[in-house]
């Protein structure tokens, strides 16, 4: 064991025993850091939920290929042949018989389709392109209009767009509601920081007189600042998970009632593991500044 | 091992706590730094710790110039010197034993080697009894070996006390003076600074007499 390490775990140690001997003062520093970091979390987490919901979402990334009513079989083979080779997702054919099905079985439909003298529905595909940026549908809901014997290529963009719109919007939002938060991260590192430099003046004056460097100085304060960033990121974590779980059954009542089978993904372990890292790099950060600060009066 | 020389010491403010002084302190000797209050022992025991800097002049200590040192190699320097500070700078809020192991935590020496040094030196200035108590209740006497162990405790090459006696009484002053001479026999350079003229005829010292900044 040489020098560096042992000083590094005296200056951890001592920054968990800080830590420990004021609870109160370290519960509510924690509490204010993981608030802080918790909006900014939970943010993320919607929106992530939101773009989950956004690619599940059936129908909205489909392109609806409508062919025109007097396209033949061989017709339809070669749009099956073109969509085969574009190798773009995958596809399904729909026959005009299949479709006319499916519309008598539609409530308050049997009667009209009955009264119909003959089929009025083309032959369709329904594309479901693995592509669903809504640059590149729109390249390919152009590209399959030029095809022959094609009547009309529907696709539900301007939704995809306005979906697309508002993720970059709140995706925007969450920066800036996460830069002010971290600043205010920082803030209450500092000061915390800057409360113990005060307490421990004698200490500092003297381990210096006889000998201390300014890094064995300033150690133990940036172990302190990163492990109170770190264990407020973890306390952000646990809030959301919270908030998720109580959600999670609203959110899945509200998802039946629309028919499908959507649920909240909880933050991962990478997730909290990076909001831990963010909390400690930003304390570390607020005690860099602090001590730097607060130290030059020793000089 | 330590000189001086045009070594002048001027504060914030203009005064002149050290006007030219020349003198040399080679390595083993037993130096007492003597004067009336405010002749400059104190500023000349800092100025040697490098815990002030010289206005002008020069002190080699080491063979390092202190004037010329870059600001980084300060602490380093520090550490050759064991310093026993005039208001003792003891740690209250912890125990005796490790008042003492700060100085061996600040180079990183192993927790059980330094407790190891920091016990003998407790037990060599007769304090190992108390390692556990806190300073504040120690006697004045004691307060001041405990100052002494933590000087000593990472075997510095030459001990510095600004008035280790000062407030002491006569049996006390004894017993630390004692102290520092069993230290100078074994090899360490003694620098102390003091008032008390009592103690020359006694332990036969090399004297650098001050007077109003000047060496006499």
């Amino acid at each position: 064991m040489n020098a560096w390490f042992i000083q590094h775990r005296a200056a951890l140690a001592s920054a968990f025993i800080r830590l420990w001997a004021t609870p109160l003062n370290t519960l509510l520093s924690l509490l204010v850091i993981g608030i802080a970091l918790t909006l900014p979390a939970a943010g993320y987490v919607l929106l992530d939920n939101l773009r989950d919901l956004g690619r599940n979402a059936s129908g909205v990334q489909q392109i609806s290929l409508f062919m025109t009513l007097d396209a033949s079989k061989k017709d339809v083979g070669e749009i099956e042949a073109k969509l085969r080779a574009a190798a773009n997702g995958k596809w399904k054919f729909v026959p005009k018989e299949e479709a006319l099905k499916r519309m008598q079985k539609s409530e308050g439909m049997a009667e009209i389709v009955a009264s119909l003298p003959r089929n009025p529905l083309p032959d369709a595909f329904i594309v479901e392109p693995a592509n669903t940026e809504p640059e590149a549908l729109e390249i390919m809901r152009k590209e399959i209009s030029g095809w022959p014997k094609v009547a009309h290529v529907q696709l539900d963009s301007a939704w995809v767009k306005r979906f697309d719109a508002f993720l970059k919007l709140g995706k925007l939002a969450l920066w800036m509601l996460a830069g002010i938060f971290a600043a205010g991260l920082v803030a209450v590192t500092f000061n915390t920081i800057r409360l113990q430099v005060m307490a421990q003046a004698m200490e500092i004056e003297v381990a210096r007189m006889i000998g201390a460097t300014d890094a064995f100085i300033r150690r133990p304060f940036y172990y302190f600042g990163a492990l109170q960033g770190a264990l407020g990121g973890l306390l952000a974590a646990l809030l959301v998970a919270g908030a998720l779980s109580l959600l999670a059954a609203p959110v899945g009542e509200l998802a039946a009632l629309y028919g499908g089978n959507f649920s909240l993904r909880a933050p991962g372990v990478v997730e909290v593991a990076v909001l831990a890292a963010l909390g400690a790099f930003l304390g570390w950060l607020g005690a860099q500044l602090s001590v730097s600060l607060s130290l030059r009066k020793f000089d | 091992m330590i000189v001086a020389s045009n070594l002048s010491k001027r504060y914030p403010g203009g005064f002149e706590a050290l006007k030219e002084i020349s003198f040399e302190i080679t390595a083993g000797q037993m130096v007492f730094i003597t004067g009336h209050s405010g002749a400059g022992k104190t500023t000349l025991v800092k100025l040697i710790a490098s815990i002030e800097r010289p206005t002008s002049g020069s002190l080699v200590v080491n063979g390092q110039n202190l004037s010329a040192l870059r600001r980084s190699a300060i602490p380093y320097l520090r550490r050759n010197f064991g310093m026993v500070f005039q208001d003792q700078k003891l740690l209250f809020d912890r125990s005796v034993l490790d008042n003492v192991m700060l100085p061996l935590q600040i180079v990183g020496l192993p927790r059980r080697e330094a407790v190891r040094r920091a016990q003998a030196a407790l037990d060599k200035v007769g304090l190992l009894l108390r390692e556990k108590a806190k300073p504040i209740a120690l006697s004045g006497g004691e307060q001041q070996r405990l100052a002494i162990a933590r000087a000593v405790v990472n075997r510095p090459t030459v001990l510095i006390a600004d008035e280790p006696t000062g407030n002491l009484d006569t049996e006390s002053a004894t017993e630390i003076l004692e102290i520092f001479s069993a230290f100078h026999q074994v090899g360490v350079t003694v620098v102390i600074a003091t008032h008390d003229q009592n103690w020359i005829a006694r332990y036969h010292p090399n004297v650098l007499r001050l007077d109003h900044g000047r060496l006499l």
